[in-house]
């Protein structure tokens, strides 16, 4: 079923923890086979956005969809209803999320870490989910590290393992939190390497980053959050060339 | 290099000789003489032990071995063995509800478990498991229903046998501590973990089986393979409620034939027996559940 509405689709979102509000009425729209990278000053709401898309958490005001269908909650006439456990479960299980600490399951090994999702959630047979799990492997050049256990990887290889684990949910859109923020300088490229092949790939991705240079070459949009709001959008080189707010110059000097 | 050092310096010097001889030289450590001394200390104060134990007549070792495998010992230490395995597999169960309550977000379920553990580890082992025996003073009859309702059973108090007391009693105190063995251990697994078992779309209760609680058992196993070995031990506190398990079976024998010492000796080499058995096995399921976790797996 495909239809025409956008991947994403933000409307006033908001958030607050306790009496600090985070979110203070996001718009974004991110279209189908898009790319968008979230920039900002830490602090800004980006991850906490990015965490309210697949429902990680809930959103207090606003209107949110993916593919559709409302985040965390049903429509009932003029109310949302928040939605059972169960619902809310199957709605992300086709959204992709990959962290910036990686969270690969520490007790699996790489391929165990794969097939975990497509067992579980899916029901797909061991023997089917094990092929699916090693050809993610392979995609993300790790077929020879299948069974290892996350503690004997480098960072770059559990991050393209993390990945190959949200592939495997054969998501709608992957969500990407910082995803190179905790690695070490040499092993940025790699996984950008895999990412950068996702978006040639058509898949839709909003990611979180300070990779600047990434984003510059990968987004069809960049947004640049401030202050729980979107300062400014647009193509990377309207929001990274000539930006014409004034927040979003001083961020981009103080990066650099 | 050698070249340099082909002349040997007047005073021999650290670098003195050929590069090959400097390379094979012999290094010799030091004799640490107050270890040698403390060792033998130690060395004789054991053996004199041994030697003493050995030759007391007093000891009765003849007895011991008389009656380390009679039937009524046996008979005790499967009954210590029961009681052991039984009430710590319920004060587990109990202690896993009690720990998912205590990580609740509901603040009266909390509360409820900060009330049941100020109960049972405020007042001694000793006198719940004299209370449980003697339940059937304050209750004569249990009626289970709801309050206020209809009576589903009823339970007479005087049912409650001394094994059965012995188990609430053992259990009930158990739990206690398990709850805060496992809770321990829940939190011990990092959020990021449950957070990316979430995201692919796992429910809350597989998030917890199959991601949370593997992990958590790394750490709850160790402090409950503790808390076997105590239970064992404590097993024989229930020998006042004339529950014949190892140590009653112990008494009763040397009630009639005053060999005090030997029989307790006799129940004494089984608690460390089985002691040893449990802490082998402790070592290789704890070998199991650290794979991922070490620096070789």
């Amino acid at each position: 079923m495909t239809n025409n509405e956008p991947m994403v689709w933000a409307e006033g979102v908001m958030k607050s923890f306790g009496s600090l509000q985070v979110l203070k009425g996001i718009d974004l729209v991110v279209d189908r086979g898009q790319v968008v990278c979230l920039i900002g000053p830490s602090g800004s709401g980006k991850s906490t956005f990015l965490r309210c898309i697949n429902n990680l958490e809930t959103i207090d005001g606003g209107w949110l969809s993916v593919d559709g269908e409302l985040v965390g909650y049903n429509r009932e006439g003029d109310c949302l209803i928040e939605l059972r456990e169960k619902e809310a479960a199957a709605r992300r299980a086709h959204i992709g999320m990959v962290f910036q600490h990686f969270n690969l399951f520490a007790h699996k090994t790489a391929l165990k870490n794969v097939m975990e999702g497509p067992v579980a959630v899916r029901r797909m047979k061991k023997d089917a989910a094990r092929d699916l799990a090693m050809d993610l492997l392979d995609r993300v050049g790790l077929k020879d590290k299948a069974d290892v256990f996350p503690n004997r990887l480098s960072g770059g290889q559990q991050q393209r393992v993390a990945i190959a684990r949200a592939l495997a949910m054969e998501p709608k859109l992957i969500l990407f939190d910082e995803p190179t923020s905790a690695l070490d300088p040499e092993l940025v490229g790699e996984v950008l390497q895999v990412m950068r092949d996702l978006a040639k790939g058509g898949m839709t991705m909003v990611v979180v980053t300070h990779e600047m240079a990434f984003a510059r070459e990968v987004a069809d949009t960049v947004v640049f959050m401030d202050g729980g709001v979107v300062v400014e959008q647009g193509s990377p080189k309207e929001v990274l060339s000539a930006p014409k707010m004034a927040r979003t110059q001083d961020f981009l000097q103080s990066v650099g | 290099m050698t070249t340099v050092n082909k002349e040997a310096p007047r005073h021999p010097s650290p670098g003195a000789g050929k590069r090959s001889e400097r390379e094979s030289l012999k290094i010799v450590r030091r004799t640490s003489y107050g270890r040698l001394a403390a060792d033998t200390a130690l060395a004789l104060f054991v053996f004199g032990l041994i030697w003493m134990s050995a030759t007391n007549p007093n000891f009765q070792w003849d007895v011991v071995f008389k009656y380390l495998t009679s039937a009524i010992i046996l008979k005790g230490l499967w009954t210590t063995i029961e009681l052991t395995v039984i009430s710590m597999v319920l004060g587990t169960i109990i202690g896993v509800f009690l720990a998912l309550m205590m990580l609740s977000e509901d603040r009266w379920l909390r509360s409820f478990v900060a009330a049941y553990k100020w109960l049972f580890r405020g007042t001694p082992l000793l006198v719940q498991l004299i209370f449980w025996f003697n339940i059937s003073a304050l209750y004569p009859e249990i009626d289970v229903g709801l309050p206020g309702g209809e009576t589903l059973f009823t339970l007479s108090g005087n049912a409650i046998t001394p094994f059965m007391a012995a188990l609430l009693g053992l259990a009930l105190h158990e739990s206690a501590y398990m709850a805060e063995i496992i809770r321990g251990g829940i939190l011990a697994v990092g959020q990021g973990q449950s957070e990316a078992a979430t995201a692919i779309g796992m429910r809350r209760l597989q998030v917890y089986w199959r991601i949370t609680l593997p992990q958590a058992l790394r750490v709850i196993v160790p402090a409950t393979g503790n808390q076997v070995i105590l239970m064992l031990k404590t097993t024989s506190l229930v020998s006042v409620i004339a529950l014949p398990e190892l140590l009653y079976s112990a008494q009763t024998i040397y009630a009639r034939t005053f060999e005090v010492i030997p029989l307790l000796i006799v129940a004494s080499i089984w608690y460390l027996t089985i002691c040893s058995l449990l802490s082998v096995g402790q070592y290789f399921l704890e070998h199991k559940l650290g794979r991922g976790f070490r620096s070789t797996n």
